[in-house]
Parts: structure tokens; C-alpha cells; sequence
């Protein structure tokens, strides 16, 4: 499967091949990846999903350089992640992904402002600039008023649109949402995946992990794994085909 | 740097909220810190106080005064060679002057002679056993800062003719005399009575060292006649300049071999001291006191610090997820050290200073209560005692802010 019938065709952000994750459980090695090639260019809005044991999640972690792979090849933007060390991947983690959480994984004693001013505190922005671009994010998510606002003062959608505007905040290469609406009602996650879809068309990348077609449907282009391999890529959401898949389809 | 600078400012603001959003928590951990902290000042200010009250009794001695005397100032194994010597008696000193005179260019002074031994000491009903009596001329005022709160030192005729005077101590004044002037009262000394012409100004007393508040001075003469029995006799002299201590000690060596007649073969029977001789026999057991009490109460700051660290490790676990938030963020390892290093060091900068508050008041009340209690509080003892809190901070959260740094980001994220 290849990703050349993507829509725009603008520069590769994310460039894996063939990568693989082993881990080990006990006394078994667990192939979470099994040689995973994936290419992903600026302004997509992708999908991946697939059933739980798919490797989804590692692949999620691959790609927002929470972990690196046991073998393979990885470039974000050009520069070879794999063999990074900690504070070189905290570094890209900071200044290019922009990660949004199922459970939105905000400081609780910490104002809206403060929470989307983290990021632009570890970039070592300083004080007058960090401010004002938290309030400015926090605006363009629609919480222009709920500034000084502490999450647990905060509706789930709004607190979700906090976390978005972290993520936003450094100007990220990549969104990286894993599971955004999973613990919100489906009106306030039609909100929020509206507000994605608002976001990519004023040019963001966003990378959707999930496992909800409902959700997934919003993507451009759809990854399916299964079993550590991509066994799908393709245009748009072809809801029949997210069903489970025969073996026999499998690449 | 400047980044270093910004993470440092958001580490102290976590760390203060922190510290609100369980105030319980931190204020109970903290009272371990409290507690050391109080113990290791008072402590300190305890060894201070000491240190303080040997230079003063060693103030006594002078530091530009020489001592001849039997014994040396200092332990000897081999006591059975200074036993044997002569004793040193106070006529040396007049041979001492003269020698003196007719030496040009002489680092020596003067030359005065001291007698003592132990009394009772009777005004009245009133009674002090153990009286330092001390026999001496009047030119005693110039080898001693001795002064005067009431009355006067006795002067060269009441020093020649043996008049029956006696300059009092401070404590000894207090005790006869609670509630009177001591002034041209007599006194009863060995069923001898003496009258009081001088009081000395209180000089505060430690350990029982050399302290003239609790002692009587009368002229030698008089000494001499009533109090035949036993007592120890020594020479003072005064030096010229204190910074040649050590030619003028030779120039006394050579005028006391004189004296004793010593061919240049025998070695010295007698012994010249000075103040600093004194001194370096006490500081070992000044330092091992101070060590030793350090240690014990460094103890119960140890303690402290291990509650510290013990509740730093719960806050890491808790905030696992955080932790993990934070990495997804951007934070490096060095930032998340520093957060957990600067919570626990918040949590022992914070008990200190409560603790040395206390220990201030403490001190304060004691000072109040017992004024001749050995208490000393400074401002070292306060930046030191900061310093110390600091120090156990770091300590006590490093080993948990090192797990914290190195937690994998996957595992924390996921850490429910």
C-alpha cells in the first residue's frame, strides 16, 4: 500500500520503514511491530485504528517519539529519531507534537493558562510571549473566557480544547490525538472533532488514533493495523471495510 | 540558561502549590525537618556559647602575660619528673625585677607574684565554700584586665604594708551580700577579718574555669601572714610585645635559670606557660564536644530528611502520570529532577525556617531564664542553618527525583 493517492501533496513529515517493536513480557518477547512502513506528509489528517493487540498504540508511541523502535528506519522532518537519546526526543516531543490525550492529562491545580503555557516554559520561551500565546491559542479554541479557569471548573469539552491548545501551542509538525472523544459524550466529541477538522483545514497535520469509525470517518486517509503490520492504507474511510477483515486481505 | 531560569521559576511555583494542595501532608513531613532543625541550632548555638565562654576565661589569663609555675599547662606523661621540682615561690618575682631593670632593651615588663588556695568565705549568716583566694601585689592590675564595680584595687601601701583588704568576686558578692553594698564591710576568711574595698565587674562563668567572680584577691603580704598552710605559688610577667611571645619566653627561660642557679647542663626546673599553651590543650575537647553533639543532633535531622525523601518517593508515585504528561510535553530529564529536587528542597527550607524561629524564641527564653547558660545565636548560625536545610533537601529528594527523571514516558503515561 502506498500513500500516493493522498490529497495534498506536501512534504514528508513522518518517514518509517520497516520498523519494528519487540518488548518482552516475562520470559516471552512480545512483537508488538513487525515491520511497519508508513509515510505521512504535512497536512494530512490520518486515521489509525485497529482492533486492541494491533500494535496501535506502539505505533502511536513510535510516532510521537515517546519510544524508540528496535530496528527499522524513522525520520520526522528529515532527522533520524530512532537513535535519538531522552532529552533529544523530549526536544521533539516538544517543539514538534503536539499530543492530545484520551483523558486530557491536564495538570488539575493548574489554571487553562497555565497548563497550555507548559510546552512554551520547556522551549524556554520567556514570560511576556509565553502569555500571550497561551491566551491566543486558548482563543482560537474557543476558551478565550475560561483563561484563568482550573480543569476541574471546566466542562469535559472544554477541558479537551485546553489540551488541544497545548498541543497547538509550540506550533507542532504533528497533532497527535489518541482517542480524543473517547471519554466524552458523542455531541461534545462531534464538537471537538469538528474543532480537529477546523484545525486541519487551516493546515495542521493530525495523526487520529483510534478505534471508533465514527471518529476515524473524519480522517482523509485510514491505517488499519493488525497483528504489528499495516494491512490497510488507504484514501478516505470505506466504513465496510473497517469491519473485521478477512485473513486473506492482510498484505 | 534562560530556559534552565524558566524551568527553575515554574519548579518553585509547582512546588509551592504543592505544598497548599496538601498542607497536611508537607506541614507533618516538615516537622521532621522542624525538629532537626531546632535540635542542630540550638546545638550549634549551645557549642557557640562555649567556644565563647573559653576565650573568655582564657581572656583571664591575658594573652601578653607569661606564667612561670611548677607544672606545665598541659598533660605529662611522665609526672614524676615534675614532681620532684622546687616549688616556685613568690620572691623570684622581686629577683625577676630587678634582673629585669638591668637588662637593656628587655621584652619583659614586670614580674608579679601570685599565691592562692581554697577558702571559705563568711559575711553573716552567709556562707561560700570554695573561695579562689589569691595573694598577690598591687601591680596584679597591670598583667590582669580586672576592674572594678564598686570600690577600688588595693594600692602599693595597703599591697606592702599586708593590710587586711580583699577585692570580692562578683558571685561571692552576691552570696554574702544579697541585698547591701559589700563596701568597707569585713569579711570572714579562715577567722581572719578582712575588709571588702573592691567589688570586681562580673565576668559571667563557664565550666567552672578561671573566672574572677568567684574568687577574692588580697595583698600578698597579708596572704603570707594568715594563711601559711599550703598554697600554690606562681610568678606572672608581663611581656612588652606581644607578637615577640616567644623571645621574651627565652629571655625568661634564661633569667629563671639564673634565678634556680642552674648549671648549663640541667635541664629547666620549672615551666613557662602563656595562654595559648592553655588554649590548645582545651581545643580538642572544645572540637569533641561540638563533634560529638553535632552528630546526635545531626540524627534526629537525618530522620527528618528520610521522612522527606520518604514522602517525596509517595508524591513521584502519585504523580506518575504527570510525570509522564510533562515528558509528552517536553520536559527532559534534568527538568524533572530539578521539579522533584526543588519540592523537597521547598519542604526542608520551609522547616528550617520555622525551626530556627523556634530555636530563636528558645534561645531568647533560655538567655532570659539562665543568663549564665552558654547560648550563642548568630547570623552564621542562621545562614548555616539555611545552608543545612538546602542541603537536605537535595539529599532527601535526589534519589527519588532521579526515578522520577528516569521514568520511561510510555509506562508513566499509562500509569493509572
Amino acid at each position: 500500500m502506498t500513500s500516493d493517492h493522498v490529497r495534498q501533496a506536501g512534504p514528508i513529515v513522518i518517514d518509517i520503514e520497516n520498523i519494528t517493536k519487540d518488548y518482552v513480557m516475562g520470559e516471552e518477547i512480545v512483537h508488538a511491530l513487525r515491520g511497519v512502513t508508513l509515510q505521512i506528509r504535512r497536512n494530512e489528517y490520518i486515521a489509525i485504528m485497529g482492533p486492541s493487540g494491533s500494535g496501535k498504540s506502539t505505533l502511536m508511541n513510535m510516532l510521537g517519539c515517546l519510544d524508540t523502535p528496535t530496528s527499522g528506519r524513522y525520520e520526522f522532518n528529515g532527522k533520524n529519531v530512532a537513535e535519538m537519546d531522552d532529552d533529544e526526543l523530549a526536544a521533539v516531543r516538544n517543539r514538534e507534537i503536539g499530543f492530545v490525550f484520551q483523558t486530557f492529562n491536564l495538570l488539575p491545580r493548574s489554571t487553562s493558562l497555565r497548563n497550555v503555557e507548559l510546552p512554551l516554559i520547556y522551549a524556554g520561551i520567556e514570560p511576556e510571549r509565553r502569555i500571550e500565546r497561551a491566551t491566543q491559542v486558548l482563543t482560537d479554541v474557543g476558551l478565550g473566557d475560561r483563561i484563568h479557569h482550573k480543569p476541574n471548573e471546566l466542562s469535559g469539552g472544554q477541558r479537551q480544547r485546553v489540551a488541544i491548545a497545548r498541543a497547538l501551542v509550540n506550533g507542532p509538525s504533528i497533532i497527535l490525538a489518541d482517542e480524543p472523544t473517547g471519554n466524552l459524550d458523542s455531541k461534545t466529541g462531534e464538537e471537538i472533532m469538528e474543532l480537529f477538522e477546523d484545525l486541519y483545514e487551516r493546515g495542521n497535520t493530525i495523526i487520529l488514533v483510534t478505534h471508533e469509525r465514527d471518529i476515524a470517518a473524519h480522517a482523509r486517509r485510514t491505517v488499519h493495523l493488525r497483528d504489528g503490520l499495516v494491512e490497510m492504507d488507504h484514501a478516505g474511510f470505506i466504513p465496510e471495510l473497517d469491519l473485521p477483515i478477512p485473513e486473506t486481505t492482510s498484505t | 540558561m534562560k530556559r534552565f531560569l524558566y524551568e527553575l521559576t515554574e519548579s518553585w511555583k509547582i512546588a509551592a502549590a504543592q505544598m497548599r494542595s496538601n498542607l497536611t501532608r508537607s506541614t507533618l513531613t516538615a516537622l521532621g525537618v522542624i525538629i532537626g532543625i531546632i535540635a542542630v541550632t540550638l546545638m550549634g548555638t549551645a557549642v557557640n556559647g562555649i567556644s565563647i565562654g573559653f576565650d573568655k576565661s582564657m581572656a583571664v589569663l591575658g594573652d601578653d602575660v607569661l606564667y612561670v609555675t611548677q607544672w606545665p599547662w598541659k598533660p605529662v606523661d611522665d609526672w614524676w619528673n615534675y614532681r620532684d621540682r622546687k616549688k616556685i615561690k613568690t620572691e623570684y618575682a622581686e629577683t625577676l625585677n630587678r634582673m629585669i631593670a638591668a637588662t637593656p632593651n628587655s621584652n619583659l615588663v614586670i614580674a608579679v607574684p601570685t599565691s592562692n588556695l581554697m577558702r571559705s568565705i563568711k559575711f553573716g549568716g552567709n556562707q561560700v565554700d570554695n573561695v579562689f583566694v589569691l595573694g598577690t601585689t598591687s601591680d596584679f592590675i597591670v598583667t590582669s584586665t580586672i576592674d572594678c564595680t564598686a570600690g577600688r584595687f588595693f594600692n602599693e601601701l595597703e599591697s606592702r604594708g599586708g593590710a587586711s583588704v580583699v577585692i570580692i568576686g562578683y558571685d561571692v558578692a552576691d552570696a554574702l551580700f544579697p541585698s547591701e553594698s559589700p563596701i568597707d564591710k569585713s569579711v570572714l576568711i579562715n577567722g581572719q577579718l578582712f575588709k571588702v574595698i573592691g567589688v570586681n565587674t562580673r565576668q559571667g562563668t563557664f565550666l567552672g574555669l578561671f573566672s574572677w567572680d568567684s574568687m577574692v584577691a588580697m595583698p600578698l603580704s597579708a596572704f603570707n601572714k594568715y594563711f601559711s598552710a599550703k598554697s600554690e605559688s606562681d610568678v606572672r610577667v608581663k611581656v612588652k610585645d606581644k607578637t615577640k611571645l616567644a623571645d621574651a619566653k627565652d629571655e625568661l627561660t634564661g633569667l629563671m635559670r639564673r634565678v634556680r642557679g642552674l648549671p648549663p647542663e640541667k635541664k629547666d626546673d620549672f615551666s613557662i606557660n602563656e595562654q595559648q599553651a592553655f588554649k590548645s590543650t582545651l581545643d580538642p575537647v572544645k572540637n569533641t564536644i561540638a563533634i560529638a553533639g553535632l552528630f546526635i543532633t545531626g540524627l534526629s535531622l537525618f530522620v527528618g530528611a528520610i521522612g522527606i525523601m520518604n514522602i517525596t518517593f509517595v508524591s513521584v508515585k502519585e504523580r506518575t502520570k504527570e510525570i509522564g504528561t510533562r515528558k509528552a510535553l517536553g520536559a527532559r530529564r534534568r527538568t524533572i529532577l530539578l521539579q522533584f529536587l526543588i519540592e523537597s528542597t521547598a519542604l526542608c527550607l520551609l522547616g528550617g525556617f520555622i525551626g530556627l524561629a523556634f530555636a530563636y524564641l528558645m534561645c531568647f527564653g533560655i538567655g532570659k531564664a539562665f543568663p549564665s547558660f552558654p547560648i550563642h545565636f548568630s547570623v552564621g548560625l542562621v545562614l548555616i542553618s539555611m545552608i543545612v536545610s538546602i542541603l537536605t533537601g537535595l539529599f532527601s529528594g535526589f534519589a527519588p527525583a532521579w526515578t522520577a527523571s528516569r521514568l520511561d514516558p510510555v509506562a508513566a503515561l499509562r500509569y493509572e
